[in-house]
């Protein structure tokens, strides 16, 4: 774990940790936490390395490496007895009292502890705490590194060379974990890329943290990192999976407006609007996307539909609050049958709620967002893969069924980084569904009903601009043409046909999209996990350290929310022997839309609100608590993080 | 194939009410459609919510009947995403300087090559005649049951303030101007606003069609009326900025604009207020990020080869997060 003030480099040098392990071929996990703030407000990074895969992170760490006051004050008791804190030794006598950003309930707590057991208030305190646990100290004078350093280039400007801090953390991390430091050069120079002064003095520096931290270390450190053989893999967020997925999956018009943690998706796809294609041997052909920031929500979702209907694949991306605004698009788009694509990332709520932290608290809001009825497809993703290959998976649900389409994700993979195999841009093959063919001249003077009565409910689907099928489109009920018609069984027809779609997608889409099954290798489970989004990661780690007890867990992650795949979770938890509900909000929203669409009450839930994801730790302490004791346990809250 | 009125004619019932200033609006607007050089094909209405919302259905062109202040971003997402299509907006005042006026705004501020219309009536009609954000301070039309207590907006100065670069104003039973007005609109390489302004005889009862024609104001010498409305071209004013001018003309041309927007009551000046080409487009803008915008737009891409698969180089995109395994040397 690496923390300090937002905007001093805590993200860079978690990066160029975690990308020098992946250059080693290693797996990696990153969690990242801040605050709704641009500088000084503390914010931390964790960073799992094995040699394994990896989907989540742990309750505790193993190694903590500061650069300040306050993520010493903050973190060092989430430290591993026999783990190391390396710490910069002036900061000693920094008195807790004085640390401005760390929040008063958090100081009283601290000081609490630490008197408790006789000790200053102090960082010296926290430290000596440590040490009394077995944690290992490692004093790095950055300050002096810095210093030398700057007189090794020839920097009289200290301050240019202080920004180096970071990673000389990362280095002297290295050292303990006997981590070969040529990965760091690598990583190194990925990040800084040209500039060859900045590299220059950060490797310096890197190699004197490196071997005073190594003369610190009369024992080997418990804890150590060696490179795998392997293959390369992408080390990447949640945002930059889905840009990925929708420039791969044909979004060409993507439209925003800035928040917190969806920006940054659509910030990448800009950054690279104009991208290679690989086809047909041409090469130097491009490809464009166009990225347009709007006024608001409203104009992001309505700009959106706009562009659909000239039969571009188009995109909007957002958060809770934004989606708010969305509704009334969302509404327009589905009487009118428009494939929009909406990527929600959820985070904390109601309202501004906690604008950095994660929560799964908008499912039950995105299955019935804006007034009437009408169908629309809600597709969950669990990981990064599923990020990216759901994102274009999602244009073609909309553009099969058109219907708005909500790809929702959540805070936690929208910002955790993870290494992952190399994607496939061929694995899902892209499906237009009933769009007629640009070209295809309309026979004779027939009129085109764009929405035409079928017995799956998909009418032929021509765009803006097609010779030959001029159409109309309202938000009013319509007759096939598009007209305003109020006539009750035009009501009626329009309706059904709307309606009938989401039974035509509910068909068609195969099982294996609509939820995953996981089943260890016992006859009957012990236990049956339920549960959808972010929450995969943690649970299938859980699920190892629980069949190393031999118990046996089956666990239903469901990606599908809409069309609903009542059937398939009937059937899942009818035999189960003890199904536990596993969601990152308070009242269990998609327990509640099992009950609604199976009849089935899963008695048992495993709950967290706090605003910060599920370790594997918790995950595996809860199913083991409400085993222990179904009928006492039946609600578990979980707590952990800072 | 030249157009005819006739061709713009659909079966959908009109239920506009009788001496609706809409018709004048709707005939002016199909007769310089017919006038200019348009593929029918590739050209679209959008329109808001209200009695204006649904001229498209009286209209045989492709025609999107949005949201109630909504009709600007859709009709940018369609023109974004197709720049060969000829997208004229058309919305009320409540919808577009009410609930829509924040993408009236951003709308200016972007430039997109398009035409938005304003039916300028001064009252919701669709809702029975609450005031809207064009009527004038203290007036009381019909159906209010105290006088308006708000200021107006004034949408030639506002377009001015948000980067119109076409600022036009005309009156609904002055087709003639109408038609020149619209088709001036249509030619302009940027975004254009054409205020109507119009009578809503059922709920409006001060700025009627009489008012407008000045039957109230009889010239002395000829004993006819004097109509407030006046066309500014006849009157010498051009509003046109032009590359070569230099600063100080340009400072001029805004402040005589500026003046002439602050004109209401006895006289009124239609016609365009301001023209400005000189200011790159939103197409143009984009173009110089995205070479080949204008040639194969994002309606244009293919998205797909014929086996479904996608044409992207995605290890070329994911080159920045791929990280290749490296093999020290022992």
């Amino acid at each position: 774990m690496t923390g300090g003030p937002q905007g001093s480099g805590v993200d860079s040098s978690a990066n160029i940790f975690a990308g020098a392990c992946a250059i080693g071929g290693l797996w990696t996990f990153g969690l990242r936490e801040y605050y709704s703030s641009i500088k000084g407000p503390h914010s931390y990074f964790e960073v799992r390395v094995n040699s394994e895969r990896i989907r989540s992170h742990v309750n505790n760490v193993n190694l903590l490496a500061t650069f300040d006051a306050e993520t010493l004050i903050r973190h060092a008791d989430e430290v591993n007895p026999g783990g190391g804190i390396l710490y910069d030794p002036s900061f000693s006598a920094v008195e807790i009292d004085k640390v401005e950003t760390i929040e008063t309930p958090a100081v009283l707590r601290i000081k609490a502890r630490l008197a408790k057991q006789g000790l200053p208030a102090t960082v010296a305190g926290i430290l000596d705490e440590a040490k009394r646990r077995n944690v290992n100290l490692y004093p790095i004078p950055y300050s002096d590194i810095i210093a030398k350093t700057a007189a090794q280039i020839g920097e009289h400007q200290l301050s240019k060379v202080s920004r180096i801090i970071n990673v000389l953390s990362v280095s002297a991390s290295f050292a303990l974990l006997g981590f070969d430091l040529n990965y760091l050069d690598q990583s190194l120079e990925r990040t800084f890329g040209g500039k060859k002064k900045v590299i220059e003095m950060n490797e310096i520096g890197a190699r004197m943290a490196y071997d005073t931290a190594k003369g610190l270390t009369k024992q080997p450190f418990p804890y150590q990192v060696k490179p795998v053989q392997n293959q390369s893999r992408l080390l990447l967020m949640g945002n930059e999976a889905v840009a990925l997925g929708k420039i791969v999956g044909g979004c060409r018009v993507q439209t925003y407006y800035p928040i917190t943690p969806a920006a940054d998706e659509s910030e990448f796809i800009e950054s690279h609007e104009n991208f290679d294609l690989s086809d047909g041997g041409e090469p130097g052909k491009k490809g464009s996307i166009l990225v347009t920031q709007t006024e608001d929500e409203i104009a992001a979702i309505t700009m959106a539909t706009g562009a659909a209907l000239t039969g571009v694949r188009a995109a909007t991306s957002t958060s809770g609050p934004g989606f708010s605004l969305m509704v009334e698009g969302l509404g327009w788009a589905g009487i009118n049958e428009v494939p929009v694509v909406i990527t929600q990332y959820s985070r904390g709520g109601p309202s501004t709620g906690q604008p950095t932290r994660h929560e799964q608290g908008d499912l039950k809001f995105v299955l019935s967002a804006s007034h009437g009825e009408f169908p629309r497809i809600v597709l969950c993703s669990g990981d990064l893969e599923e990020c990216f290959y759901d994102a274009i998976r999602i244009f073609n649900y909309a553009e099969r069924y058109q219907m708005p389409a909500i790809h929702l994700i959540d805070k936690s993979l929208a910002n955790s980084s993870a290494t992952i195999p190399q994607l496939r841009s061929d694995m899902v093959p892209i499906q237009r569904g009933k769009l007629i063919n640009d070209g295809h001249q309309s026979e004779g003077n027939e009129e085109y009903h764009r929405f035409a009565f079928s017995d799956d409910g998909v009418s032929p689907r021509a765009v803006l601009g097609m010779p030959g099928y001029r159409f109309w489109n309202s938000g009013d009920e319509h007759d096939t043409i598009g007209h305003i018609e109020e006539d009750p069984d035009n009501r009626i027809k329009m309706m059904t046909k709307r309606m009938t779609k989401l039974e035509t997608a509910a068909h068609e889409i195969p099982e294996e999209e609509k939820f995953n099954f996981f089943r260890s290798s016992k006859k009957q489970a012990d236990v049956t996990l339920v549960s959808w989004g972010s929450t995969k990661g943690p649970i299938l780690d859980a699920i190892r350290m629980l069949e190393k007890e031999g118990i046996g867990v089956e666990f239903l992650q469901i990606r599908l929310a809409s069309p609903f795949p009542t059937e398939s979770v009937r059937e899942k938890l009818a035999g189960a022997k003890l199904a536990i509900d596993i969601e990152q909000n308070y009242s269990g929203q998609m327990a509640a839309v099992i009950a609604e669409k199976t009849m089935i009450d899963i008695k048992n839930k495993i709950v967290k609100f706090n605003g910060r994801p599920m370790s594997q730790d918790e995950i595996y302490q809860g199913v083991k608590q409400i085993i222990s004791n179904p009928s006492q346990n039946k609600r578990v809250m979980l707590t952990h993080g800072a | 194939m030249v157009l005819k009125l006739s061709d713009l004619k659909t079966d959908v019932h009109n239920d506009w009410c009788p001496g609706c200033g809409d018709f004048g609006i709707e005939a002016g607007l199909k007769m310089a459609l017919t006038e200019l050089p348009i593929d029918i094909n590739k050209l679209v209405l959008f329109s808001g919510i209200g009695c204006s919302g649904k001229i498209v259905h009286f209209t045989n062109a492709s025609g999107v009947h949005t949201l109630h202040g909504r009709v600007l971003p859709f009709a940018q997402g369609a023109k974004l995403a197709n720049p060969d299509l000829e997208v004229i907006a058309i919305g009320g005042d409540g919808d577009g300087l009410g609930i829509g006026v924040g993408h009236f705004v951003h709308a200016g501020r972007r430039n997109i090559d398009m035409t938005y219309i304003i039916h300028d009536n001064g009252v919701y009609g669709l809702t029975k005649g609450q005031a809207s954000p064009t009527l004038h301070l203290g007036m009381q039309t019909k159906s209010l049951p105290m006088p308006n207590i708000n200021t107006n907006v004034d949408p030639i100065m506002l377009a001015l303030a948000s980067g119109f670069t076409f600022i036009a104003r005309t009156y609904a039973y002055n087709t003639k101007h109408l038609k020149e007005t619209v088709k001036k609109a249509v030619a302009h390489k940027g975004f254009a606003l054409v205020d109507i302004l119009q009578p809503c005889p059922t709920y409006n009862d001060i700025n009627t069609k009489e008012w407008y024609g000045g039957e109230d104001r009889i010239d002395p010498a000829t004993k006819k009326p004097t109509p407030r409305p006046y066309e500014l071209e006849g009157t010498g004013y051009d509003g046109r900025i032009t590359p070569m001018m230099s600063e100080d003309d340009v400072e001029k041309k805004m402040s005589q604009i500026i003046e002439k927007s602050r004109e209401w009551g006895d006289k009124i000046p239609i016609g365009v207020f301001y023209q400005n080409e000189t200011i790159p487009t939103y197409g143009d803008r984009i173009k110089a990020r995205i070479p080949k915008y204008l040639e194969v737009p994002p309606s244009g891409q293919q998205l797909a080869r014929p086996d479904g698969t996608s044409p992207v180089n995605l290890a070329s995109l994911s080159k920045q997060l791929l990280f290749e395994r490296l093999v020290l040397a022992q």
